[in-house]
């Protein structure tokens, strides 16, 4: 790891909040206890698909130890994460459309009281026939249809792109290959279930603490929803207990206990079941999907038809950005000159998905992965081969106009295949084993917000005391994958100083700036460009102050080891201290604010927004496995990964990330799936019968960090908390073919699955027919004009 | 978090206590040991006792001696870490170590008794749900509903007897020491279990499991336990296969027994598959038509973990996988 003139960047350090987690003393929402706190519970719907005839409250009203019992109609105003597509009531007022959505509220002096109430509450609902698959969704019509504002069928999105000359490409293509996948959905699973809680004070001012990764769009939907002025509520984003993707929208337990706690004037707390958070769940959307490409001889990549399927559950929660992501990132690991994109997401009555780590391209990159070993065997070339001779370049334009700044792939590829001693082993193992390699990009940051505006993405606020101590305020929130760490570490750095004299507060609307929050892999690159942007401020008035009192002139001074020093003689220097109250004394109270917002794309097309970042990292990873032959059951021996993460600020915690990673592709590759019966109710939601890997399955990882100094990240750095999990899926299926011989489309790979490959048995995946609407057709080079460095 | 419902704590002083509770306070009234099966069904509604009475610290219930006059004897409250950790029983029968070591996890298997896995109550995922799962898939014939939903033409419910040490202990040949209002009485253990997944036990209500001996006859017999799962921890088995093997000099097979678990509502002994074997010098041809025969006793339906066809494939494979261990033509 290079440390060029870093101090603390670089170093591997343990995280800042790492002995309070160890040690108990972390509070998380469900911690948080109030006098005179009341508790919650959701009444949820245990039809799929039914209308609301009535609902009457009075019997659980009437039990003692009930405060208050809200439906529908107590929130009447639509809300969802995306403006385009608003269409979640926090308690469904006539109609239900999951097992699992919720129809009333209930707050009451304990848990038990409040269950019995829910007991009390009678719904008198009209079933209707609930819609299950893709297929049944794209055709439904009549009391079939799920939503009344899409304007047909279960469609909530369907979209269509053509990218460079694409019919010219298949016509230049001496194969064409066309393969069918299915990537089926899974949750996201934390440790830490849904929990918050609100209070609503005799001031009229509302605090809402909740375990969630998004407290500013929080704070949006509360004020939209329960109809309170922003300026009137505080969100306070609790440390999470694990994410993933499934605690980045508002959800109805948080604006339901914001609104019981107004009528109670008390403090009131709810924490969802683990059932209930299945049923929540905004996890992995399962995905058909087909792909046609055609390649010359020599495995270059010519053109590539691909169309996804996605099945989207009750609500549209991120989809229409989702449906856009299995498309998106296709051009950005291999050169492409002509793509075609048609995607579609529907409505069915299951629980809504939502973005998981690598919203929407898991399944896209699993498929593209799975399909180009394919096409490296039939044309007798080695995949990695394959792969090494079309990677896409740093500083290019992709054919779909996504700006590619730096790629450390091709390191990350010969340093991994070197490791793994690739040649050696591929296609050289018994029967029975077998080793299997895939490679991969993701975005670091989206580079658009959720809601259209102007504004920067993520602004940090810094505050200097007198006895030297720095505090950074910023709205990001840790979910464990570092990020208050980061910013300790960014401001330390920039200050010479230890990350310990650094305090951060973070997550709270009403101290700190806006920061849209922990999704898209967002917060290393933009929290820590506004992080050091309001270090320089602060930085350029510390150092008049200190030019002054050592008489040098401020370019030939330094931040280090606790001193503002002199360049060239290190002995001429004044403590850090020092530098402060002289600077205090000179100019008044010391602080200052940084902001960031991504650079502009250069596509200008409809459609354009989803993909863009400032910075892509890329992964590549090899699997080696073992398959028994009789009992068809899956061994991972080894995984071994690399990243380019630009910069590793903490090599430790970077690890950590990829291995999380691992473990989490791990499981969706072999056994996780998010599955329902035919009356909808979902199968198994359960920690012991939702099959998650243990321990005792995680094999050993070895992890190579590859850094290549983005110049847009900060220090250089690009993310590292999801981009590794997408190699791992499709390598695991190369690896297994590699093993016996059989691919397997479909994800996860059980063992059911794989003896029925063996034997010939395995269906292929069927598509639905569907009439995607004609193309919006874009040529690289017709965008705007982008600068490198925003 | 589900709430645990109120119910009265009877903690009675001996055994015979215990088992007077029992039967003073009728059907309202189960017992605990270490909770891990109970308290999560009461949070479910699976279980509605109004009393539980405890066994846990009851001394008649505890200790493991290897050697006694009639063989091991092993209590039932004795906890299933201290089963797999023991000594002797990692020597003599390494098969009953390994089939209580892979119970669940360890930190269940600190509170989990022999006897509640022995007892442990027959799994079924339209049975082992929340009670608002099951009001909305509609309730089954095991708890509140008509009918099965696994099966709706069955008449009999078909939950999976799923303990790990039931089979281990029928392959030995294992007697139960129950105690009930009545006194004392010893009864072969496979003869405890009937298949029908609600009336799995054949024992009275009011009837305590005391212990277990496992005659002297079984010692020196070569055994082994297989499970089949999802994962090395936490899950229960969807296919147990307990097999017991005796050899004389000539290596020619004395005795077999092939036990499986999570194929049926109770522990299926496949006398089929023994007598395959018994007799002969057991070679991998033998083995193979063993295996067949268990394979043909297997009978998963779809309310387990993993596939149903496969589960009844995967019986074949680990008979004759525990066979060939037995007999020494893998290791």
């Amino acid at each position: 790891m290079s440390r060029q003139g870093f101090s603390i960047i670089g170093k591997a350090l343990p995280k800042i909040d790492a002995m309070a987690k160890c040690t108990g003393e972390t509070r998380y929402a469900d911690d948080l206890h109030f006098s005179r706190m009341v508790y919650a519970k959701l009444l949820r719907s245990p039809h799929p698909h039914a209308l609301i005839r009535a609902i009457r409250t009075e019997r659980a009203l009437s039990l003692e130890g009930v405060y208050a019992v809200i439906t529908g109609r107590d929130l009447p105003v639509r809300y969802g994460i995306s403006p385009a597509t608003e269409d979640e009531e926090a308690l469904a007022s006539e109609k239900v459309r999951f097992v699992g959505d919720p129809v009333a509220g209930v707050a009451a002096a304990s848990e038990t009281v409040a269950e019995k109430a829910l007991g009390l509450i009678d719904v008198d609902y009209e079933p209707l026939r609930p819609v299950l698959s893709v297929e049944e969704a794209l055709v439904a019509e009549g009391e079939l249809r799920i939503h009344s504002w899409n304007r047909r069928a279960n469609i909530q999105k369907a979209v269509s792109f053509e990218f460079g000359d694409v019919e010219q490409g298949f016509e230049q293509a001496d194969h064409i290959f066309d393969e069918t996948f299915f990537y089926e959905g899974n949750t996201h699973l934390p440790m830490e279930q849904y929990c918050a809680v609100a209070f609503y004070g005799p001031d009229g001012k509302l605090t809402l603490w909740s375990s969630t990764q998004t407290p500013h769009y929080l704070h949006r939907a509360l004020s939209k929803v329960l109809g309170l002025p922003m300026s009137r509520i505080r969100v306070i984003a609790t440390p999470v207990g694990g994410g993933f993707g499934g605690k980045s929208e508002p959800f109805s337990h948080e604006i339901c206990v914001a609104k019981l706690s107004m009528i109670t004037g008390r403090p009131v707390k709810i924490t969802l079941t683990r059932e209930e958070c299945f049923y929540v769940h905004r996890g992995r959307h399962p995905v058909k999907m087909r792909i046609k490409t055609g390649v010359k001889s020599d495995g270059t990549l010519q053109a590539m038809h691909f169309q996804s399927f996605l099945d989207g559950g009750g609500y549209s929660s991120y989809g229409l950005a989702t449906v856009y992501y299995t498309g998106a990132l296709q051009t950005v690991v291999y050169k492409l000159p002509g793509y075609k994109f048609e995607g579609v997401r529907v409505f069915t009555n299951k629980p809504p998905c939502g973005p998981k780590r690598g919203h929407g391209t898991p399944q896209p990159r699993f498929a593209v992965e799975v399909h180009l070993d394919a096409i490296a065997e039939k044309l007798g070339m080695d995949p990695i081969e394959l792969r090494l001779k079309q990677l896409v370049e740093p500083n290019t334009v992709t054919v779909n106009g996504l700006r590619i700044t730096t790629t450390g792939l091709r390191e990350c590829i010969e340093r991994l295949a070197a490791k793994a001693e690739w040649k050696k082993k591929f296609r050289q193992l018994p029967y029975g084993q077998g080793i299997g390699f895939a490679s991969s990009a993701y975005i670091s940051g989206a580079g658009l917000p959720i809601y259209w505006n102007d504004m920067p993405h993520s602004g940090v606020q810094i505050k200097l005391d007198r006895g030297g101590g720095i505090t950074a305020f910023c709205g990001s929130i840790d979910i464990g994958q570092g990020s208050d760490s980061i910013l300790a570490y960014v401001v330390a750095e920039e200050f010479g100083v230890d990350p310990a004299d650094v305090r951060v507060v973070t997550a709270d609307t009403d101290l700190t700036p806006v920061d849209l929050g922990s999704y898209s892999s967002r917060v290393t690159v933009m929290t820590g460009n506004a992080a050091i942007q309001a270090c320089r401020k602060l930085k350029d008035t510390l150092l008049r102050a200190a030019a002054d009192a050592l008489e040098i002139p401020a370019d030939d001074l330094e931040f280090a080891e606790g001193k503002v020093r002199c360049r060239s003689f290190r002995d001429r220097a004044i403590s850090f201290v020092e530098c402060v109250q002289k600077a205090e004394a000179k100019f008044g109270t010391l602080g200052a604010m940084g902001s960031y917002r991504p650079p502009k794309h250069p596509a200008n097309y409809r459609g354009s927004g989803v993909g863009p970042t400032p910075a892509y990292s890329y992964s590549a990873s090899i699997v080696e496995l073992r398959c028994d032959a009789d009992s068809a059951e899956v061994k991972v021996d080894k995984v071994w990964i690399a990243h380019d993460c630009g910069r590793a600020f903490n090599p430790l915690l970077v690890e950590g990330q990829v291995e999380g990673s691992v473990y989490m592709a791990l499981g969706e590759a072999l056994m996780e799936e998010q599955v329902f019966r035919k009356s909808g109710l979902h199968k198994l939601p359960s920690m012991l019968d939702y099959k998650s890997p243990t321990a005792l399955e995680m094999p050993e990882v070895e992890t190579i960090l590859v850094e290549t100094n983005d110049p847009e990240g900060p220090f250089g750095a690009k993310e590292a908390g999801q981009g590794p999990l997408l190699p791992v899926i499709p390598a695991v299926t190369n690896a297994l073919y590699d093993a016996i011989g059989v691919r397997i489309h479909e994800i996860p790979i059980t063992p059911d699955k794989v003896l029925r490959a063996l034997e010939g048995r395995l269906k292929p995946v069927s598509v639905p027919s569907f009439e995607f609407p004609p193309p919006i057709r874009w040529q690289p080079g017709e965008g705007v004009e982008v600068q490198q460095k925003s | 978090m589900l709430r645990l419902p109120e119910f009265r704590y009877v903690k009675a002083g001996s055994l015979k206590g215990a088992v007077r509770a029992l039967s003073d306070l009728g059907p309202d009234a189960m017992v605990v040991a270490g909770g891990t099966d109970l308290y999560p069904k009461m949070k479910r509604g699976q279980f509605t006792p109004r009393y539980l009475v405890s066994l846990r610290f009851l001394p008649e219930l505890k200790g493991i001696r290897p050697r006694g006059r009639e063989g091991m004897w092993i209590g039932a409250g004795e906890t299933l870490t201290a089963l797999c950790e023991h000594h002797a029983i990692k020597g003599i029968f390494p098969s009953l170590a390994q089939a209580a070591g892979s119970v669940s996890t360890p930190l269940l298997r600190n509170m989990g008794t022999i006897g509640g896995n022995l007892f442990v109550d027959t799994r079924c995922n339209y049975y082992d749900q929340t009670f608002f799962w099951r009001e909305a898939a509609g309730f089954c014939l095991k708890k509140d509903g008509e009918i099965c939903l696994v099966a709706p033409r069955s008449k009999k419910c078909l939950a999976v007897f799923s303990s790990d040490t039931a089979p281990v202990f029928c392959s030995l040949g294992a007697m139960a020491i129950l105690v009930g209002p009545g006194g004392e009485r010893r009864v072969l253990l496979e003869e405890l279990y009937r298949d029908d997944g609600i009336g799995f036990l054949t024992k009275g209500r009011e009837e305590v499991l005391r212990g277990v001996v496992i005659p002297r006859a079984a010692f020196g017999v070569r055994n082994v336990y297989l499970k089949l799962r999802r994962r090395g921890a936490f899950d229960f088995p969807v296919l147990g296969v307990a097999a017991a093997m005796s050899f004389s000099k000539e290596n020619i097979c004395l005795s077999a027994r092939v036990v499986l678990t999570a194929v049926s509502s109770c522990p299926k002994v496949v006398e089929g598959a023994a007598a395959v074997v018994v007799g002969k010098r057991v070679d991998r041809t033998a083995i193979e038509e063993a295996a067949e025969v268990a394979a043909r006793a297997s009978h998963p339906v779809d309310n387990a973990d993993m596939d149903y066809w496969y589960r009844k494939r995967m019986t074949k494979v680990y008979v004759r996988k525990a066979l060939a261990l037995l007999a020494g033509l893998e290791s």
